[in-house]
């Protein structure tokens, strides 16, 4: 039983989720290039992913995407709900997002600190939302929407997101259609 | 020994032999049970389906988002196991297994027609929108003024006293209007407007001379506790079933009242295949069953019997009944059974944004909207030179979280963190004529996986519905804009018939045997001790959400049905 079945047998246990399943994979190697192309994720994806998610949504004084898991649930989700010709672009996406911290700082995205993540992804939305408003119906989505929706999708979908960063009640009991709101209140999160 | 077995197939007919039958355990299944018990007849209800009880059986609802493996969303899988169910807005990570496998349960569509089903006790009761608007002598009088279809033989003084009878019961929240064309209910207290809504309602009575309004949604969720259910939690996650009893379904209120009073036998798992018919008597006799677990035949027996299997399901059962009396499928000498195949046509509206009321907010999640009730060819004033009959709309407004927004970062978190501007949108839910062409016929080729042979659906918008869409939409626009809102957007995404799940009219209600299937009281015009009061029996489709009348309806047959049984008639 290799880690990764180790993983799914916890999981399972767990009643199915993997979310927050990085606290597992502590330690593995991030990047694993054979793997992004045969269309399965690797342990070290998981680190990678949780990075990117971090880079677009940062513990501030509440905690970011990675405490919430949002790399384990982006290869879930792209797993289960994408189909083949989006699960191809966001594998190849995981590599041309490498190869254009390659290309800028000479290192691979885990090597290269906050700020020049921040810089690098930053760059990448401008050249995603340039594409989106471009491409023509029948294209794919640019792979970094699709680590961007994610993240913002798994994050605040997320116990951590939804309690802590916005406000959640799960039984709400009543509805009120005018209450007073100030700048700063946080959002509810559904 | 012969005597033996005389003697057993005597006891084993006894043993199955009740007072009454029904088809099907859905909102006007539900509804036919709780009326036949509480007169007293010993009553089988029969589901095709597995059982659902009501809270234990409602699994996954109570989790929040994060424990769920996809947060609530649709996986390939689920597209791959039920491409038409999966499409659905109530279909999700939980209420899935309230959604039929497409797989085990195909039909031909000979034209476009999504066909969204739930086969377990309740049926679409559980996963229904729960809206509830009476309809009113414009509608039943539709058909005789322009000439579509054939006359309604009823009205809407037969109907209006079990509108009053159903409705507390099954409790709906609304106001009361006084408005002729959407007549007032019984109602419990009306859920709020927010303040934008309450905005644009002004607005819209202000800005419109034809007497235009905008209403808040009437609604089978309850505001205060109905019996022993409820009130409404606002989780807004009806579909999925309410542990809080919080609003009206099958499960939740009729057949635990039938269930109370000692009669009710419920038997899953019990795919009907035909309705047996008796030539002497010129009676239905009972019903043949196909276990759908050990696919062993079984019959019923009982003096009355209520088809309750929903719009197509029911046209299945009578077209696949056929005797020597009844080549053509059971009562259907008008050959009518299967035609006239209605649904509503909607997803056409607008939407747009509202600058103001920054300072205010919203609490709780509301599972409800407002209405804006039919105001087109109500009067001779509203009368449109392009189409017959109307449409209705139903939406919301809300200050929605913001979903994303440029760059990344803790710039991008701060602002994802506030709420984002109001914003409003309606859609439209417009009638549908009925067609003769339009129908559902048994399939010669196809057969499910039970031996049952599929349906090829054959339906389609026309002409009229086409140019109704165009009103649909600009309306919509017209009066978000004149409401005062901003980046107003229109669209029509046209759905496929079948897709607002309203389909109906199969077996329609008339005055004539030539040309209708059920006479004013339901009952079939050929086959005295059979009623149908689902969606089947429906002349014309209006443009209200159905289930209310159904559950009328429904109500009204049963009580003619027993007094018929009681004179002896039958």
């Amino acid at each position: 039983m290799n880690r990764r079945e180790a993983l799914s047998r916890v999981a399972l246990i767990l009643g199915g989720t993997v979310v927050g399943a990085n606290v597992f994979l502590e330690g593995c190697k991030p990047g694993d290039k054979k793997a992004a192309t045969t269309g399965t994720f690797s342990d070290g994806d998981i680190a990678y992913l949780d990075e990117i998610a971090e880079t677009i949504i940062p513990a501030t004084n509440t905690p970011g995407a990675k405490a919430a898991g949002v790399g384990a649930f982006m290869t879930v989700m792209v797993n289960d709900c994408y189909d083949e010709k989006d699960q191809k672009v966001f594998f190849e996406g995981m590599k041309l997002l490498n190869e254009a911290s390659d290309k800028k700082f000479g290192k691979s995205f885990m090597d290269i600190d906050a700020a020049e993540r921040k810089t690098l992804l930053t760059e990448i939305d401008a050249d995603a939302k340039k594409y989106m408003a471009e491409k023509k119906a029948e294209d794919p989505k640019h792979y970094f929407r699709m680590m961007k929706e994610l993240t913002l999708l798994g994050y605040f979908t997320s116990e951590i997101g939804a309690t802590q960063a916005l406000r959640y009640v799960a039984v709400p009991g009543k509805y009120e259609g005018c209450v007073p709101y100030k700048k700063g209140d946080r959002a509810w999160a559904s | 020994m012969p005597n033996d077995s005389i003697h057993i197939n005597n006891k084993a007919v006894a043993q199955n032999t009740y007072d009454a039958i029904v088809v099907g355990s859905g909102i006007s299944g539900g509804w036919a049970a709780k009326e036949l018990c509480e007169k007293g007849l010993k009553t089988l209800v029969l589901e095709r389906g597995r059982n659902v009880e009501h809270i234990k059986d409602y699994t996954g609802t109570t989790l929040d988002p994060w424990e769920l493996k996809h947060h609530g969303s649709r996986t390939q899988q689920d597209k791959k196991d039920s491409p038409i169910q999966s499409k659905c807005y109530a279909y999700n990570e939980v209420s899935k297994h309230f959604f039929v496998n497409d797989e085990e349960n195909p039909y031909n569509q000979v034209k476009p027609f999504d066909w969204i089903r739930g086969y377990h006790v309740g049926g679409r009761s559980l996963t229904w929108g729960r809206q509830c608007y009476r309809w009113s002598d414009i509608d039943f009088e539709a058909n005789a003024k322009d000439g579509y279809g054939v006359d309604w033989p009823i009205r809407y003084k037969d109907i209006a006293p079990w509108y009053d009878y159903v409705e507390p019961f099954v409790g709906i929240s609304g106001s009361a209007e006084g408005l002729p064309q959407l007549p007032d209910g019984k109602f419990l207290p009306p859920m709020e407007m927010n303040c934008l809504e309450k905005h644009v309602a002004e607005r819209i009575k202000k800005e419109f001379a034809d007497g235009r309004r905008m209403i808040i949604g009437r609604s089978a969720n309850h505001t205060q506790r109905v019996g022993d259910r409820g009130p409404c939690q606002y989780r807004n996650k009806c579909h999925e079933g309410c542990p809080f009893g919080g609003y009206f379904s099958s499960n939740s209120a009729t057949l635990p009242a039938a269930k109370k009073t000692g009669n009710l036998t419920l038997r899953p798992f019990s795919i009907v295949t035909e309705v047996i018919y008796d030539k002497e008597s010129k009676r239905a006799k009972g019903i043949r069953i196909i276990d759908a677990e050990t696919m062993k035949t079984e019959e019923y027996f009982a003096r009355i019997i209520f088809l309750n299997a929903s719009t197509l399901g029911t046209a299945t059962i009578l077209l696949h009944s056929v005797s020597d009396a009844f080549p053509n499928g059971l009562g259907n000498s008008s050959e009518q059974v299967g035609h006239n195949l209605m649904d509503h046509h909607y997803g056409v509206g607008a939407g747009g944004s509202f600058d103001g009321f920054q300072d205010q907010y919203i609490y709780g999640r509301r599972p409800n909207g407002i209405y804006i009730p039919r105001f087109r060819n109500i009067s001779e004033k509203t009368k449109q030179s392009d189409y017959v009959r109307g449409f209705g709309y139903q939406g919301g407004a809300s200050r929605g979280r913001q979903w994303s927004a440029d760059g990344v970062g803790e710039e991008l978190k701060d602002q994802l963190l506030e709420p984002g501007n109001w914003s409003m949108g309606i859609g439209s839910w417009g009638e549908h004529l009925p067609y003769y062409e339009n129908k559902a016929t048994l399939s010669k080729d196809k057969k499910d996986k039970w031996g049952m042979p599929a349906l090829d659906i054959d339906c389609e918008f026309k002409a009229n519905e086409l140019a109704m869409r165009k009103d649909m939409m600009n309306s919509a626009a017209e009066m978000l804009e004149k409401a005062g809102l901003k980046n107003v957007n229109t669209y029509d995404s046209m759905p496929a018939p079948g897709f607002c799940i309203h389909e109906m009219g199969t077996a329609r209600m008339g005055r004539d045997p030539k040309t209708s299937v059920l006479n004013g009281f339901n009952q079939m015009h050929e086959v005295k001790n059979v009623f149908i009061t689902d969606g089947a029996c429906m002349a014309s489709s209006a443009c209200q959400n159905p289930s209310i009348t159904y559950m009328a309806l429904t109500a009204r047959a049963a009580d003619y049905a027993v007094k018929e049984l009681k004179k002896g008639d039958i």
